[in-house]
């Protein structure tokens, strides 16, 4: 994959920036330029905002790999799953930091940082999120969703960048 | 529009075809198929060439009109097009022939479909095969294309109690099919413990609930119905051509076990053709993965969602069923040539109402299905035939 | 911290020695091994992702971001900026690697204060993290483990105040790698006397000294602890007691985290500290040099949300051990296919 088409979605992938209609409230990850539910009337082309996903979710349907995705064969037998995203937008990505056969539908999950590929021994390192079982002492104490906070004012990487 | 005719079919072997190259077989295919139609060449109107990944798999692309030179046919100077959509791509390409023909654009098309895959190696062949889910969202994520049929079946598998049983007799009966197939990759029987104990690719789908790698051509003449009993003595009606899309990726469907764009196009098809699901006596569905094929039985409208499990264990879809799928031996035993699935499952159905299909041959056949997906499901394409009395 | 571990006796099986003795020797009875995805890049921004969310630290205020480590996943091209992107702190900061083998994040520290002192930055985030190699079969392979722990710098909400920092360096070839190689070399015992304890105890006794403190003044001790045995006895050379050294002490069960050492038994430290206890930090870093600090656990810690993410001594307790095999695998210790 080249070194552009990986880099722009840098903010998506390291941080589940998504995005989120104006009109109907829906929340897409990742983000989309014209909201699917509101695509009719044509009133939310080029108008869907930045909108951050806290990585928390539950795992919707699950997979152990044991025949590599690129990139991958490493850690083969891998969990693969389909998350269900606090904020609503389901993902793919791999399950980490448990074995694999513990692995269920319904585990509660949550976004970690790690590497996705390498480019071959000297070519760049891809990150972006996978996610790990949900415990207690990562349940954050009532954190508020960003649809009950003003979405101009939340310090996500996504607003940065279009504030720079 | 005007009604659409099967004139001619042709198909290679399928299977690992190393002494041959890629425009070999897709001129077998169609040399094959124009004969079957007593047609001449210079009748023709348009090649449409179902195909997935030739600029990936044999680093050629533009080959729509290399196949048509190498057939010799390039002086006519007609147009070759090739067409994709992934494993539907064939298919889609019989879709564009058919749009073709019965809008009266064309009088006399050849739909071809052909894929190499034994050029690239295994791995390289999977990778490509994964592109045809979303690859910045899935693939990049560590998903192959079994790996989200295996998240289908887990979810089908908690929602319907759907076994690892089910799964496996899909497996076992395309085989039983295969084995009477001249041209399918395998023709081994496989028992059922087989394959339950193969060894694992995404839990719960072992290696024998996959489809293999494989080469292999297969192409069809179309033309209009009135003119059919000309270049064929068993004109088979082209009775509904449908195709529909849903999302790209898998974690954005509406219902993880449900292929709606399946769902759509069989029911397009059915109002097309003014025929329900329980007239269909012969069907060619995808089963890519045993799992696809479950799920296409619902979707398709053959059982209630869920039920296909038990359905497939009691041999309703079996030989001796009120519906017999997958004769030729579907992705799973006749192989899977990508491109060439989708016109291959058609070639088999026109043998089946032809009465051509020799061991194989179910009795009754007047109505034939055949179901094409690509990716896990972002295109479907339904095609009904029908015998003209 | 990475999940997994692999013990000393596992280590010693492959290669013939006694490894529950090595272990016993160096007083390391498990060290952390990094799965497959993991790297300084990671483990930085996971320790730094929850060091903000117990701070309620906006990332957007952070104007410098440096990464020590041993171990940067480049050789060129910088740790910080992939960290400081992947916890929302770009565009408006200045970011960079540090490397002075196991002490840069003690020198990040420094920095920071310097920055932050000067009201150059509001916040500045100091990490010490590797995912340090030892050569197979050498000494060590018993010890060089993988973690990280990141601290935010500023003058707000000080949970612990540094009072004093003062450094010790000398030109001393303990312990190095040159560019290209694998794994690092090191001096064999000349690692010890002229290298770590030297530096280690003139660096705190000279901070004891300007600071106007003797051992008694501090509830808690931290040492760089390149195996269990070497801060334990350069404690009781400074006059140090176990109780002092109890919370500080991480290496026994995961291992030399090299930049993340000193660190992480700090990490460890403000987990259980009360308001009111002194606490001293001693790095060393070889080639050589030692960084102290006289720190000040301040009222703040009790408003301070230390409930949010795991908190170290659950990574010392916890963990999934695998065998030396699964181990060479995810250190990429085994020539794969299509290598040159």
């Amino acid at each position: 994959m080249s070194i552009a088409r990986f880099w722009r979605e840098t903010p998506v992938r390291y941080n589940l920036g998504g995005c989120r209609c104006p009109t109907c409230l829906t929340v897409y990850f990742p983000p989309r330029s014209v909201c699917p539910v509101c695509v009719q009337h044509r009133s939310s082309i080029g108008r869907l905002e930045p909108f951050q996903l806290s990585g928390e979710g539950e795992v919707v349907s699950y997979t152990v790999v044991h025949d590599a995705a690129e990139g991958f064969e490493m850690q083969v037998p891998y969990a693969l799953a389909i998350v269900k995203t606090r904020e609503g937008p389901q993902l793919t990505a791999p399950v980490v930091d448990i074995d694999p056969s513990e692995v269920r539908i319904g585990l509660k999950v949550r976004a970690t940082f790690r590497k996705l590929r390498e480019e071959g021994k000297a070519g760049v390192i891809h990150y972006g999120y996978k996610f790990a079982p949900m415990d207690d002492v990562h349940r954050p104490p009532e954190r508020p969703t960003q649809s009950e906070t003003a979405p101009s004012t939340a310090p996500t990487a996504v607003a940065s960048e279009s504030r720079a | 529009m005007r009604d659409v005719a099967i004139l001619g079919i042709g198909q290679t072997r399928f299977g690992e075809l190393w002494d041959r190259s890629f425009r070999e077989i897709g001129i077998e295919a169609g040399f094959q198929a124009l004969v079957d139609a007593r047609l001449s060449s210079q009748d023709l109107g348009a090649l449409y060439l179902g195909n997935m990944a030739s600029g990936s798999l044999i680093a050629q692309e533009h080959i729509a009109p290399l196949i048509l030179d190498y057939a010799g046919l390039a002086g006519h100077h007609f147009g070759a097009i090739r067409v994709e959509g992934g494993g539907a791509s064939g298919a889609l390409a019989l879709h564009e022939g058919w749009l073709a023909v019965a809008s009266g654009a064309h009088d006399f098309v050849v739909v071809g479909g052909a894929e190499k895959l034994t050029d690239v190696p295994d791995t390289e062949a999977n990778r490509v095969a994964s592109g045809t889910a979303d690859h910045e969202w899935e693939a990049v994520f560590g998903a192959t294309l079994p790996a989200l049929w295996a998240l289908v079946a887990r979810r089908h598998m908690h929602e319907y109690g759907t076994t690892r049983e089910d799964l496996a007799r899909v497996a076992v009966h395309a085989h039983e099919m295969g084995a009477k197939n001249p041209n399918a990759h395998y023709r081994n029987r496989l028992s059922l413990e087989a394959v339950l104990g193969a060894s694992p690719v995404a839990e719960p789908l072992g290696m024998l609930d996959c489809a293999p790698l494989s080469d292999g051509a297969a192409a069809i003449v179309l033309g209009p119905l009135e003119r059919a009993r000309k270049f064929t003595d068993t004109p088979i009606r082209l009775a509904a051509s449908q195709v529909a899309c849903d999302t790209m990726a898998l974690h954005h469907r509406r219902d993880m076990t449900t292929l709606d764009s399946t769902v759509v196009a069989a029911k397009r098809a059915f109002a097309q053709a003014r025929r329900t699901a329980a007239d269909v006596r012969v069907a060619e569905i995808h089963d890519a993965y045993t799992i696809s094929a479950l799920v296409a039985l619902e979707d398709l409208g053959f059982v209630d969602k869920g039920r296909a499990g038990p359905e497939f264990a009691s041999g309703a879809f079996g030989p001796t069923g009120k519906l017999t799928v997958n004769t030729s031996g579907g992705l799973k035993a006749q192989g899977r040539p990508f491109g060439a699935v989708g016109v291959a499952q058609v070639v088999e159905i026109v043998r089946q109402l032809r009465g051509e299909a020799g061991d194989r041959q179910v009795s009754g056949a007047e109505l034939g299905l055949a179901h094409d997906v690509g990716g896990t499901g972002a295109t479907s394409v339904v095609h009904l035939m029908e015998r003209v009395n | 911290m990475p999940l997994y571990r692999i013990t000393p006796a596992e280590i010693g099986r492959v290669w013939g020695t006694d490894g529950a003795a090595m272990g016993a020797a160096l007083g390391v009875r498990r060290k952390s091994v990094p799965a497959p995805d993991e790297d300084t890049i990671t483990i930085s921004t996971e320790a730094l992702r929850t060091a903000l969310i117990r701070g309620k630290i906006d990332p957007q205020e952070i104007g410098a971001l440096y990464v020590g480590s041993e171990s940067h996943p480049y050789a060129v091209k910088p740790t910080a900026s992939v960290v400081a992107q992947a916890v929302g702190a770009t565009p408006n900061l200045t970011a960079s690697d540090f490397e002075f083998a196991c002490k840069a994040g003690t020198a990040a520290i420094q920095t920071c204060l310097g920055l932050v002192g000067a009201e150059m930055v509001r916040y500045g985030v100091a990490i010490g993290s590797d995912t340090s190699q030892g050569a197979p079969g050498d000494a060590l392979e018993y010890s060089a483990s993988a973690g990280g722990a990141a601290f935010v710098i500023g003058r707000e909400r000080v949970i612990a105040k540094i009072r004093h920092t003062l450094s010790y360096t000398t030109d001393t070839p303990d312990f190095w790698r040159r560019e290209g190689q694998r794994y690092p070399s090191h001096g064999g015992r000349f690692t010890g006397e002229p290298a770590y304890f030297r530096h280690v105890t003139e660096c705190a006794q000279r901070l004891m000294e300007r600071a106007g403190t003797n051992p008694k003044s501090y509830a808690h001790v931290v040492f760089h602890q390149p195996n269990g045995k070497f801060p334990q006895r350069v404690g009781r050379m400074l006059g140090f007691t176990e109780a002092q050294m109890r919370y500080g002490l991480v290496t026994p069960q995961i291992g030399n985290t090299y930049s993340g050492a000193a660190l992480i038994g700090l990490a460890n430290v403000l987990d259980v500290a009360k308001a009111g206890e002194q606490v001293l930090m001693v790095g060393y870093g070889s080639g050589a040099g030692s960084d102290a600090f006289d720190i000040e656990v301040t009222d703040e810690i009790n408003r301070f949300d230390r409930s949010y993410g795991t908190p170290v001594q659950q990574f010392l307790d916890g963990g999934v051990e695998i065998p030396y095999a699964v181990y060479a695998k995810f250190r990429g210790k085994i020539r794969m296919g299509g290598e040159s």
